[in-house]
């Protein structure tokens, strides 16, 4: 049999044109596919940046927030509550919220306030400069190094600004997991600076940081928190509700899922046509080999694997194009958010899978029809 | 007489159905034998070409059987009968049909690449073909860098490297001219024919009459003349 692959390589390669267009075709129909999914799965990860940063196992919120920027306030008990629970290590609480910083220019820049909590600051950031115990001097502020970082006009230590004509200072720069979604500038302060800084309405946490003492008490926790009206989720559920949020109620998800769907007709008009009419043009050497005693199975063979080694070739540049422009507009841009994951790659070859399914399941039906006899015709 | 090779009994064939039906073979029945070059000839639509892919087990008769080499072929499974036609049957087509994105010597390997042999030294027992049919320096050429007498003598290189007892040649030397027709011929009777392999040349290129062992004459579907070697 690896003669017979070796021979059916050498056909598809050596027709070279043939080779370049399907190339082609596979290759920018993986390239759109993983595009548009992985500016999706980057927007998803820059949408839920705050749960990621912070990296607490449980968060207790309003059963109305729909997304992880959109926190809705609770009242101090719901802290005191929490903490109560059995199964709960420690509970602290935590403030989002944003608002617009005076420059030194005099300019006004929209920005991310985090407020950790004043005793223990969980969730803080790991600091590039600066020590985390600043954060407890007057004014102090820890301001993050990420894509938004150069609008706050590059700060460094000692860098002021004002917030609702309070003095702010940078104490320290940090770096976290992930930038935000909105192209704001994400600023570190505790929890009651925070609530002194913005205009606040009546309930000011925005969530309750929650660590179960185990995975046993999560549901047990849950279930008490539920009993007050509120809802506590686990990190990766709060991850998922906040995607789920913007698939499916902002049309992200049916654009993204449209675009893909896209890329794959695209790719399965271009590469099955040329696959087909590359069969077509090499109907009579496959009715030659029929004739010379090549069986159907091993026809089928060496079809499968045309298509396959082209999908395979295909599908790597595909990947390597999608990263190489990823990495290009990164560098441009450093908050572009795109990022390539096990998901998109994994639909990426569930894809070349189907177009080589179908681009060769024609091929092999006609030459499955094809009669050896036909070759005595000329 | 030398062993028959092929014996077809009662062959019938027609292709299409109700008014645009066509009967290319009408009860044909013959016998070709070990050492022999047997010609089937006849006028275009005579229906050799059809009676030729019978006997070799490339088209099933509506009627009758085939027996190559005792073996009646069309009771065969499809793979059966491949695998005899593999390793009994060799074939030179009448448009040669070599590959031309390969090699010369790699178009000679592929009856034997078909057998399971590795690749390199299929291609390399090629040019031993490829030597007897005086084509070793274009190996390495594809096949349209060569002549149409080269190329005839390669498809003839191909069908040999599956060592068959039986070849079968459809219109060999219609793409040539008089003297390269004849040429290839002479080749294939003094260099490819001995006393247990049979050779089957379908034609109507009367030129070439004079190498034959025997010929058939086929009219409309039947066998009209049998002639021994010489035509007349």
């Amino acid at each position: 049999m690896k003669g017979i692959l070796k021979l059916a390589y050498k056909l598809l390669v050596s027709d070279k044109a043939k080779f370049t267009a399907l190339l082609v075709g596979i290759t920018f129909a993986v390239f759109l596919m993983l595009q548009v999914t992985s500016t999706f799965i980057g927007m998803m990860k820059r949408a839920s940046a705050t749960v990621y940063n912070i990296a607490a196992p449980m968060w207790i919120m309003d059963p109305a927030v729909q997304s992880a920027a959109s926190a809705i306030g609770m009242p101090d008990y719901v802290l005191d509550a929490a903490r109560s629970i059995p199964g709960v290590s420690y509970a602290v609480p935590v403030y989002t919220g944003n608002t617009l910083a005076k420059l030194n220019d005099g300019t006004y820049q929209p920005v991310t306030i985090v407020g950790l909590d004043d005793t223990s600051l969980y969730g803080r950031p790991k600091l590039l400069e600066g020590k985390i115990e600043d954060l407890y001097g007057e004014n102090a502020f820890v301001v993050v190094k990420d894509g938004d970082y150069p609008k706050l006009e590059n700060p460094r230590v000692g860098t002021e600004f004002e917030v609702n004509d309070h003095r702010g200072v940078i104490v320290g720069i940090a770096d976290v997991a992930s930038g935000g979604l909105f192209g704001t500038p994400t600023l570190y302060t505790t929890y009651n600076r925070a609530l002194q800084y913005l205009p606040n309405p009546r309930f000011t946490i925005s969530y309750v940081l929650v660590q179960p003492k185990n995975a046993a008490d999560i549901p047990k926790i849950k279930e008490q928190v539920k009993t007050m009206g509120y809802v506590a989720l686990t990190k990766d559920e709060f991850v998922d509700r906040t995607s789920n949020f913007y698939m499916w109620q902002t049309g992200l998800g049916i654009n993204i899922t449209i675009m893909a769907v896209m890329a794959f007709i695209v790719g399965l008009s271009i590469s099955g046509q040329t696959f087909y009419t590359f069969v077509l043009e090499n109907l009579d050497k496959f009715a030659a080999l029929k004739a010379m005693g090549a069986n159907n199975r091993e026809l089928v063979m060496m079809i499968l694997s045309q298509a396959g080694f082209t999908a395979l070739i295909g599908y790597g540049l595909g990947v390597g194009l999608c990263s190489f422009m990823i990495t290009m507009a990164k560098m441009r841009l450093p908050s572009f958010a795109s990022q390539m994951s096990f998901v998109n790659l994994g639909l990426g070859i569930f894809m070349v899978v189907v177009i080589a399914g179908v681009s060769s399941y024609f091929g092999v039906r006609r030459v499955l029809q094809i009669e050896p006899f036909q070759v005595f015709r000329g | 007489m030398s062993s028959v090779a092929i014996q077809a009994r009662e062959i019938g064939k027609s292709f299409g159905e109700g008014d645009a039906r066509t009967v290319a073979l009408r009860s044909v029945s013959l016998e070709a034998y070990f050492g022999e070059m047997l010609y089937i000839v006849g006028p275009s639509g005579s229906g050799k070409t059809t009676m030729l892919s019978v006997l070799s087990g490339v088209l099933r008769p509506d009627t009758g059987t085939v027996s190559v080499e005792g073996t009646d072929i069309w009771s065969l499974s499809p793979d059966q009968l491949a695998e005899l036609r593999l390793h009994k049957i060799g074939f030179v087509f009448q448009d040669f049909h070599l590959f031309p994105r390969l090699t010369t010597a790699e178009n000679v390997a592929i009856p034997m690449i078909l057998k399971k042999q590795p690749w390199d030294e299929a291609v390399s027992k090629a040019r031993e073909y490829l030597e007897v049919v005086g084509l070793t320096k274009r190996a390495d050429l594809p096949p349209v860098k060569l002549s149409g007498g080269e190329q005839q003598r390669v498809a003839i290189a191909r069908a040999m490297a599956a060592q068959p007892d039986i070849l079968v040649m459809d219109e060999p030397t219609a793409s040539l001219d008089g003297d390269t027709g004849h040429a290839i011929v002479t080749f294939v009777k003094n260099q490819i024919l001995h006393e247990k392999r049979c050779v089957i040349v379908v034609t109507h290129d009367s030129r070439i009459y004079d190498m034959a062992t025997r010929i058939l004459k086929m009219e409309d579907g039947h066998l009209t003349k049998v002639t021994n070697g010489e035509w007349s």
